[in-house]
């Protein structure tokens, strides 16, 4: 080495050197102006559009639902209302491995295997910035545990939010429905801007035929937010407008009388306000609990209610579509008198059976004992006790077309327009229908077993209490209605028009008629009169579930219970100035007199008689009236 | 400052001189240094979220960096140029340790676990390759021949090779051309030159088959459509570009760069400091930057050139251009036009080892401006 170095020349070393020393400072210079132009095209030509970035980054438009409106009974009771709620959520940009990050929370908060699964079926319809939720309803102390744990959870966000509470359970949903999670159907449908930061919308009942109303309008504010989305101040907000309130004809006692009236049965009741055409009363049995829906039923549970024999979650009361049977006697016995077909006077014998010529099958008269009514029975006694063959034959005489349009001017066979969605039409038959529906000519046997609410007629409880409401006011157009007010304004209700010019007095034939039914010693209901401070009328109904055939006794015992007779009731009260008109059908419950009538007697009194105390005193002093009004 | 003024100052047997005869400093090295250093640790402050966890422990090993470059500055150049071999050696061993019982962080092993603290042998071989091939080249013919342009290439890529190991590439490209900017001052044909060049380029799509691990050649990708890749590794680039272009002209204010402030610049108190620089300072705060550090490798150069042994000058400047090379490349890389690697800014990102190596060099300018007189002897 040391050799080496004597041969070494320092001057020309330093020569060479210097060289490439001013050309290292050469490159330097080229190669500082590079980077200066780079951070000079960054800071100063793209300054703006990095200027936009960094601001979208940090600054976020976040909604701000509104709450939803709350619905209350005419009483101020609440039905449905907001209750807050904690969920935990994952943002999926944020976090890391998610199956590692579940499993995580999960060793802190136990989750179920059903709450992962469905967290990964809703994660495929999230955005990656938005919050999926794991977990609802979270206890203060797993709040707490989340607190704790948070900064080692990505991604993980303990957010309250309202969520729809229904203090009354299964009560009113059938009326009020349920709200739910919006599902990929109705995210097409919806405005996407007024339903940002909100999950649910209403499914079913008012809350789905009121959604416009009681969802509000969505407010929104400007946050600054750290990358780990951590909101670090507000900049400016927008408040948002809370849901229309809600203010229902419904009386929520009323509802909890006639539920507990069905005792278990299954069935269906609508109670009505005749002035108003409010609807007092709408049950549908059994029901469910409506708290079940609003952050997603188990599969468990749903299947359970789907599968039940009882069918819990169809609503009887609009979309059940029953035969009325007898229940029907009465309008058609007032189109008959209308259309001169029969008069007052009109009497027929009753041997128990009819025959019409050419058809040799007997049509019995299924509310009497082998033998019939007898001899000389009028409309009024057709109609309390229920003579079936003087309805055959004046159906006859009237025709089909004649009741059939006639019956659709009082709510058959077609929607009420109740503000309610699925509504049931039914079916009031004629020619036509029979034609289209059933390809076939309609035949006088049509009309015999038409003419007391059998055949081809079909009716849901909501129309058979329209049905009745028009008969109690004489013809004035009534239409149902659930809602009374939205945020205290009440709903225009247009002036009860009057349906058709009907002679007052047959009018006041048919009301006595009914009155007869539960107040003459005959009629059919005169068991519901015990005890009643009031006058009723009313009228009731079987509809027949297996058809039977003529020769043949109904026999129940031979019959399992799914196969008995339906039993119907319509009735409005009180008799001077109808105020309350009632429709029910009690499944399965055999007799419209003593399955269902206890039912409407329950409702009705429950009504007129608001007041406890009077309720009693008033008995007593009026049941020598009623039992006078008997005679 | 004017290069001029350093010169006159060189020239001028002042004050400066006359109190650095007992002891061995570059008066105006260290004021260009300390600059620096106050600059980095007010940028770090406002990186590290202000708080004054990294500002602390960063200004302790600045100061010990201080002490020891003026210890370093007191050791004679002939006692460097004797025991380069040894450091060298020592350096490859412990590179040899780092693979054997490394500590890892991230998927890489670059520590070196000492109980009382951890070391980077990688980046202490950003020094002790540039001394060991200056000492080998200064006793050799210059410009160098075949044999010893092929000794040097070795001694280069055996450090160079086990670094990449660990994975390292950002340091081993910085190592590699530390040793290479010696050769290239020595006099580096310009055969050797082209050479060089030309298998660079056809070391890359070998080096894409089979050196580049997924992540570095998603890295590469990266920085040719960042947008491809938004969250993933395109993240962090894109980040930085927002943080450097929102700076503007003259920054968003201390402390006030929403990028760095709010988390969305990742590694923002380490390689990717320059983005909070640029976003807080504008681009003011990079020019005055880059001012500074042209200031310092132009001081070094200087005394490169005014140096009085062939060791010292290729040393000097090797170390002042190796300096240059540092900044580009993290510059470059924050900036979107070089692939991410890690890479820290001089003085400026957070890390001990960087920081402790970078003042060694430093020292070992210090003490090569003062080398005494008697080694012209040789002229």
């Amino acid at each position: 080495m040391i050799e080496e170095q004597a041969f070494s020349d320092p001057a020309r070393e330093r020569q060479i050197f210097v060289g490439r020393a001013l050309l290292v400072s050469f490159l330097i210079l080229v190669f500082t102006a590079v980077l200066i132009a780079r951070y000079f095209d960054l800071q100063i030509n793209q300054h703006q559009d990095f200027v936009t970035q960094s601001d979208n980054n940090r600054v976020h438009l976040r909604p701000n639902p509104p709450a939803r409106g709350v619905i209350y009974d005419r009483n101020g009771e609440i039905l449905a209302d907001n209750q807050s709620v904690s969920n935990l959520t994952i943002i999926r940009e944020r976090s890391g491995d998610l199956d590692e990050l579940i499993e995580n929370i999960s060793a802190l908060v136990p989750l179920s295997e059903s709450d992962v699964k469905r967290f990964y079926k809703r994660l495929k319809r999230r955005r990656p910035f938005e919050q999926t939720p794991l977990k609802f309803n979270l206890s203060e102390q797993e709040q707490a545990i989340l607190a704790v744990n948070e900064h080692r959870l990505d991604g993980v966000k303990v957010s309250a939010r309202l969520s729809r509470f229904y203090p009354k359970r299964g009560l009113f949903a059938h009326v009020v429905g349920y709200v739910g999670r919006i599902n990929e159907r109705e995210i097409t449908l919806i405005d996407p801007i007024q339903y940002s930061g909100t999950d649910s919308i209403g499914k079913i009942g008012l809350e789905k035929f009121y959604e416009d109303s009681l969802l509000g309008n969505v407010g929104s504010e400007h946050v600054e937010t750290n990358a780990r989305g951590r909101v670090m101040r507000v900049l400016d907000k927008v408040d948002p407008d809370s849901g229309s309130d809600l203010v229902l004809h419904v009386d929520s006692k009323l509802q909890q009388i006639a539920f507990d009236a069905f005792a278990g049965e299954r069935g269906a009741l609508v109670a009505m306000d005749i002035k108003t055409g409010g609807v007092l009363a709408m049950v549908s049995a059994p029901s469910y609990d409506a708290n079940l829906f609003v952050s997603g039923i188990s599969q468990k549970n749903y299947s359970r209610l789907l599968n039940s024999a009882d069918n819990p979650m169809f609503n009887r009361a609009i979309q059940g579509q029953y035969p009325p049977g007898s229940t029907v006697k009465p309008l058609f016995g007032l189109i008959a008198l209308d259309s001169k077909t029969v008069s007052p006077s009109t009497k027929i014998d009753d041997p128990g059976y009819f025959k019409m010529e050419g058809i040799e099958r007997p049509w019995r008269d299924h509310n009497s004992e082998r033998g019939g009514h007898g001899k000389g029975v009028d409309l009024a006694e057709a109609i309390i006790e229920s003579c079936d063959v003087f309805f055959y034959k004046m159906g006859i005489k009237t025709g089909i077309d004649i009741l059939s349009s006639e019956s659709m001017a009082f709510g058959l066979g077609a929607k009420t327009g109740i503000d309610l969605p699925g509504e049931a039409r039914g079916i009031m038959p004629s020619r036509i229908w029979k034609k289209e529906n059933r390809g076939a000519s309609w035949f006088n046997g049509d009309t015999i077993n038409m003419s007391i609410g059998q055949g081809f007629m079909l009716s849901t409880p909501l129309q058979l209490a329209v049905m009745t409401s028009r008969i109690a006011s004489k013809g004035k157009v009534i239409e149902p209605r659930l809602v009374k007010s939205i945020d205290g304004v009440d709903l225009i209700t247009t002036e009860s028009t009057q349906l058709t010019d009907i002679d007052p007095k047959y009018w006041d034939y048919i009301h006595q008629s009914m009155k007869g039914v539960v107040h003459s010693t005959k009629g059919t209901a005169t068991s519901i009169n015990r005890g009643l401070n009031y006058t009723m009328a009313g009228k009731t109904g079987t509809a027949q579930v297996v058809s039977i055939s003529a020769d043949e006794d109904y026999d129940k015992s031979k019959l399992n219970k799914r196969q008995w007779d339906h039993a119907l009731f319509i009735a409005f009260a009180p008799f001077e100035d109808p105020q309350i008109a009632v429709g029910i059908i009690v499944e399965n419950g055999e007799h419209g007199s003593s399955a269902a009538a206890p039912i409407a007697r329950a409702v009705i009194d429950g009504y007129l008689n608001t007041d406890s105390d009077t309720t009693n005193v008033g008995n007593l002093a009026l049941q020598g009236l009623s039992l006078y009004a008997n005679q | 400052m004017q290069i001029n003024d350093f010169v006159r100052t060189m020239q001028n047997p002042g004050g400066a001189r006359r109190l650095s005869r007992s002891v061995n400093v570059d008066f105006i090295l260290f004021l260009l240094l300390f600059l620096l250093c106050a600059f980095g640790l007010a940028v770090l402050f406002s990186a590290g979220g202000q708080d004054l966890f990294y500002v602390k422990r960063q200004l302790m090993f600045m100061i010990v960096g201080f002490v020891l470059m003026l210890g370093v500055a007191q050791i004679s150049v002939r006692t460097m140029q004797r025991w380069a071999f040894v450091i060298y050696g020592l350096g490859l061993i412990s590179l040899l340790a780092v693979l054997l019982f490394g500590v890892g962080a991230k998927g890489a092993q670059r520590w070196l676990d000492l109980g009382f603290t951890r070391l980077q042998p990688a980046e202490m071989m950003k020094i002790c390759v540039p001394l060991m091939i200056s000492a080998y080249l200064s006793k050799r013919f210059i410009p160098p021949t075949f044999e010893h342009v092929c000794w040097s290439v070795v001694m280069i890529l055996m450090p160079t090779l086990l670094i990449v190991r660990q994975p390292d590439l950002g340091t081993a490209i910085l190592v590699f051309a530390s040793g290479f900017l010696v050769l290239f001052l020595a006099g580096l044909g310009k055969r050797y030159i082209l050479g060089t060049g030309l298998i660079s380029l056809a070391a890359i799509p070998v080096m894409w088959l089979f050196v580049l691990r997924d992540y570095q050649k998603q890295r590469i990708l990266t920085l040719l459509s960042p947008e491809d890749d938004t969250l993933g590794s395109g993240w962090n680039i894109i980040q930085s570009k927002t943080a450097i272009g929102s700076g503007g002209f003259d920054g968003k204010g201390w402390t006030e760069g929403t990028q760095s402030q709010l988390s969305f610049l990742p590694e923002s108190h380490t390689d990717f400091i320059i983005a909070v620089l640029a976003e807080e300072f504008g681009l003011i705060g990079v020019m005055a930057l880059c001012t500074l550090y042209l200031l310092i490798i132009g001081r070094c150069l200087l005394i490169a050139t005014n140096a009085q042994s062939q060791f010292g000058r290729l040393l000097a400047g090797s170390l002042g251009s190796i300096f240059f090379v540092y900044i580009f490349v993290n510059m470059g890389m924050v900036s979107g036009i070089l692939p991410v690697v890690g890479a820290p800014l001089p003085m400026i990102s957070y890390g001990g080892t960087a920081i402790l190596t970078l003042f060694i060099g430093f020292g070992m300018l210090m003490a090569i401006s003062r080398e005494p007189k008697q080694m012209r002897t040789q002229f």
